[in-house]
């Protein structure tokens, strides 16, 4: 090349930089139309089921008369179907990914553990749904109840749990292992001493983020045959007698968020999309704050460590 | 003269083995009876780095350097590492531009047109576009041999086969290539083994004929049989373009230039024919560095 | 030692050492105790996937033994809550397709086209605020997307296309691919970060500028996580229950029409579970013929996509 060529690479330089700026402005607009859809989304809900956003939607039960219709029944019920998966997902879920990372040696069962790991976590949920209904509901005889649920929405989040898990355990640093196992302690000692609580952040952000899409999950809670007008709160868990803690609740019937929202969705009276409207707005609000509150969690920690 | 060249170059891997500097040194003077030297002195000037500076956000990385690069003529940045060789050579292709907070002052010009190639004026592809760069670690795209060698002129948006094809062919000769690449153009870049990967970044650039072409410590990757190779590429080159060379291997220096800058933590200490500042440095501490006192 | 002092030592309380030694017991059975619990924790996922497909096959088994799995694959109608009960998947193939396509046309341009934008274009800033906030848009429940389709774009859509139907394909398809763009856009912009940054160098230091480098260095060099990235978006695609059923009709409709209304093999088997079916009759058997459909079709996509990471492993 000589510079008797500089004009026409120039124009071939122009040529490209176009493209350049063309793509740059569909990046830019492919962004925004995600912006603008959850703006659009959260909006509309918002403004629809405004009227119906009063403390009374908040105590009542589902009802024919849309005007009276609240999710009292559908608010405890996810509450308590998420106090269920979290009681089954978590100690199973780190236990399992402790077990990956710190203990398993390179051999056939861990490469099938591994493998199908990663394989559950494509299944579709309501797959999941189905090996509820065959195994809790009636294989184990659980029936259609909060513990039936809560189980089967505890192995749809166990994937994520696991490998939330073994991320965490595997930016800790292998000389922190070191200095521990040279004072002398014992594997389970290292667990416990310092691979669990050094990986607590990343631990926790794993567990927020399942939790928040089993709060939102409809249609494997939908497949174990959920009923779906739930005017009674389950019993409760402390009992005015001794032992003061009773698990009848656990047997209980029940409806959850999504459901109460699909519910009122699937109607077709005006007055019932707003409430539809309403609850979806409230769930939402619901997964944007265990969300946001996984991001934060994980900023922080990445901001805060050094070792 | 490129037979004589590859004589000389036994001569001096030899050399390399011995401890001593200072038998490079010796090796040098023997590079002098073959007339090598002779052609420095009537080069004119391709470009000139003229009262550069540069910051790495609030760093100062390179200290007011002034520094002419002779047309056809390999000229070779040398000092210990942290000096800012690769920066300076970096900021030839602009390559600084990639990353936010660098700044650069002064001018690099570009001869015979004067483009200042760091003024905010002038495009950074075009620059790049008319500069070549050959990297530390052979980087093959994840393509053809074929491709990788035709990436520039696709990029300039060459279509026709045939030309490609001609282009691609005399790239990869000129890369001392050809011969080992001829049946399997179309397999990927990745298969090749270092030394070769090397040649083809080298050809890669070749293709596009660019003005000046950067070699930034190109063989430090390689084994010494792979960088025997690409050291006598480098000595075809010369005949054909302009050559900047960041090394840290003072005999590979010797070897290959015809102009050597020595530079220490930002600045260029001392500049001169590759003979004189071997032989005869007029800095104290530029013979404390080639004569491995320090460094 | 002389004999003295060693028998001496034989009349004192044991030693430190050998207190130590008789507490290894105790400890090596503690240690062996909490391995077997991890791994017991550890084998429940395995647990879970012999679980799914053991009540899968065995329900489908009783569920072929009334209808030939010839009729099956090949009969064009899903009626089985009919007096004259048909029980051909194609209809429920054909919506779950067709859906999933809509989707896939809708998320993977959009979601590489974001990953591109987010990896190479868009300044470090711009992506730490956008980066979580994709990561909310994939965090909102399905329900509330099937509402939006439903109320929201289906209506837009009405009114783009005269004589829509209030529940159709295109527009369920449509939510469906802006619910999966955070999952495509997120993991193939990971690919492409993931490429190192010398192999990009190469490409300016040609005169390459973003978008050549971008198209043609950086996505071949990301290929098999990108691949993998749009392997996701078709699973989640096909496995997508909650927004179909909201917003595509539930009309078992043996059709390729995005414009109609129709019924997906997740769609039907919510369709089911909604309805009050006895235990063990056909149409229960049903739901899980159908779930065995989909849980096939979902790990054909695992597999292929396995295949490809295999083939187009990064190089660098």
């Amino acid at each position: 090349m000589n510079s008797a060529d500089i004009p026409v690479i120039r124009k071939i330089i122009q040529r490209n930089k176009r493209w350049d700026l063309i793509f740059a402005i569909a990046g830019f607009l492919a962004l925004l139309l995600g912006v603008l859809t959850f703006l659009a989304l959260f909006v509309q809900m918002a403004y629809t089921g405004w009227e119906r956003l009063t403390p009374e939607f908040f105590t009542n039960f589902p009802s024919r008369r849309a005007a009276q219709a609240g999710i009292l029944s559908a608010w405890v019920g996810s509450l308590l179907v998420m106090l269920v998966t979290a009681l089954s997902a978590v100690p199973l879920g780190v236990a399992a990914g402790i077990y990956l990372e710190e203990y398993a040696s390179k051999n056939l069962v861990t490469d099938i553990i591994e493998i199908n790991v990663t394989n559950l976590a494509g299944v579709p949920s309501i797959v999941y749904g189905l090996l509820a209904l065959g195994v809790f509901v009636y294989g184990f005889g659980f029936g259609q109840s909060i513990l039936s649920a809560g189980l089967t929405l505890g192995l749809l989040i166990l994937p994520v749990v696991i490998v939330a898990t073994r991320e965490a355990i595997r930016s800790i640093p292998l000389h922190i292992r070191e200095a521990a196992y040279g004072l002398g302690a014992t594997r389970w000692q290292v667990t416990r001493d310092h691979i669990v609580p050094y990986s607590l952040p990343g631990i926790l952000t794993g567990v927020i983020i399942g939790m928040s899409r089993a709060i939102g999950e409809t249609a494997p809670i939908i497949t174990i045959g959920a009923l779906t007008f739930i005017a009674f709160l389950p019993a409760s868990p402390v009992g005015p007698e001794f032992p003061w803690l009773s698990f009848e609740w656990l047997k209980s019937g029940f409806t959850v968020m999504p459901i109460q929202m699909f519910n009122w969705t699937s109607r077709p009276e005006e007055a019932f999309q707003q409430n539809a409207a309403a609850a979806g707005f409230i769930l939402v609000l619901m997964t944007l704050a265990m969300n946001a509150t996984a991001i934060w969690i994980r900023y922080h920690v990445r901001k805060d460590i050094k070792w | 003269m490129v037979s004589s060249t590859t004589m000389r170059m036994s001569d001096q891997r030899e050399d390399q083995a011995t401890p001593q500097a200072l038998s490079n040194t010796a090796g040098f003077r023997s590079l002098r009876s073959h007339g090598v030297v002779a052609r420095v002195e009537t080069a004119p000037v391709k470009a000139a780095v003229e009262d550069f500076s540069f910051y790495y956000g609030d760093f100062k990385a390179l200290k007011s350097i002034s520094l002419p690069v002779h047309e056809k003529r390999v000229t070779a940045l040398i000092g210990p590492s942290g000096c800012g060789k690769s920066t300076l050579l970096r900021a030839f292709n602009r390559m600084h531009d990639l990353y936010p907070g660098n700044r650069y002052e002064g001018a690099i010009r570009l001869h015979p047109d004067n483009t200042n190639l760091l003024s905010p004026g002038v495009d950074p592809i075009e620059v790049r576009m008319r500069i070549g760069m050959v990297f530390q670690k052979p980087n093959p795209f994840p393509k053809s041999i074929y491709e990788n060698v035709a990436y520039g002129l696709r990029i300039r948006g060459e279509g026709n086969r045939s030309v490609l094809d001609d282009r691609v062919k005399e790239a990869l000769q000129g890369a001392a290539l050809w011969s080992e690449v001829e049946h399997r153009l179309h397999d990927p870049a990745t298969a090749l083994s270092g030394g070769q990967q090397q040649r083809l970044c080298i050809a890669r650039c070749l293709a596009t004929n660019p003005e000046v072409l950067l070699f930034d410590e190109p063989t430090s990757a390689l084994d010494p049989i792979a960088t025997a190779s690409i050291e006598d590429l480098i000595h075809e080159l010369r005949d054909k373009v302009t050559i900047l060379i960041v090394t840290h291997n003072m005999q590979q220096a010797a070897r290959v230039s015809d102009y050597t800058a020595y530079m220490y933590l930002g600045e260029l200490m001392e500049f001169g024919e590759t003979s004189q500042i071997f032989v005869n440095p007029t800095r104290k501490e530029t013979e404390d560095y080639i004569t491995g006192r320090f460094g | 030692m002389n004999t003295p002092s060693s028998a001496s030592a034989a009349s004192l309380p044991p030693l430190v050492v050998s207190d130590r030694l008789a507490k290894k017991a105790l400890r090596h059975f503690k240690e062996r105790f909490i391995e077997m619990l991890l791994f017991g924790a550890a084998s429940v996922s395995v647990l879970t996937t012999v679980g799914i497909i053991w009540v899968l096959v065995s329900e489908s088994y009783h569920f072929f033994e009334t209808v030939p799995l010839w009729s099956f694959l090949t009969d064009t109608m899903w009626t089985p809550l009919f007096a004259d009960p048909h029980y051909g998947i194609l209809p429920l193939l054909a919506g779950t397709l067709t859906t999933s396509l809509v989707a896939l046309i809708v998320a993977i341009p959009l979601g590489t086209t974001i990953a591109i934008y987010l990896s190479e274009f868009a300044r470090p800033a711009v992506r730490e605020i956008v980066k979580p906030f994709l990561e909310l848009l994939g965090g909102i429940p399905t329900i509330v997307y099937g509402y939006f389709a439903l109320t929201v774009v289906i209506p837009m859509l009405q009114l783009l296309i005269p004589g829509l139907s209030g529940f159709n394909m295109l527009g369920a398809g449509i939510v469906m691919g802006i619910a999966i763009i955070p999952y495509v856009s997120s993991l193939a912009e990971d690919a492409m970060r993931a490429v190192p940054m010398n192999m990009r160098e190469g490409s300016y230091a040609m005169g390459g500028t973003k978008l050549q480098t971008a198209l043609r260095v950086v996505m071949p060099a990301a290929l098999s996580g990108i691949l993998s990235a749009y392997i996701l978006g078709i699973s989640r695609a096909v496995g997508e229950t909650m927004i179909v059923a909201v917003a595509a009709g539930m009309q078992p409709n043996f059709t390729l029409n995005p414009l109609e209304s129709a019924q997906t093999i997740s769609a039907y088997i919510v369709q089911v579970a909604l309805g009050d079916l006895p235990h063990g009759s056909i149409g229960y058997q049903s739901i899980f013929a159908a779930g065995l459909s989909l849980m096939l079709m979902t790990l054909s996509l695992n597999l292929v996509g396995h295949v490809l990471r295999r083939r187009y492993r990064e190089a660098y």
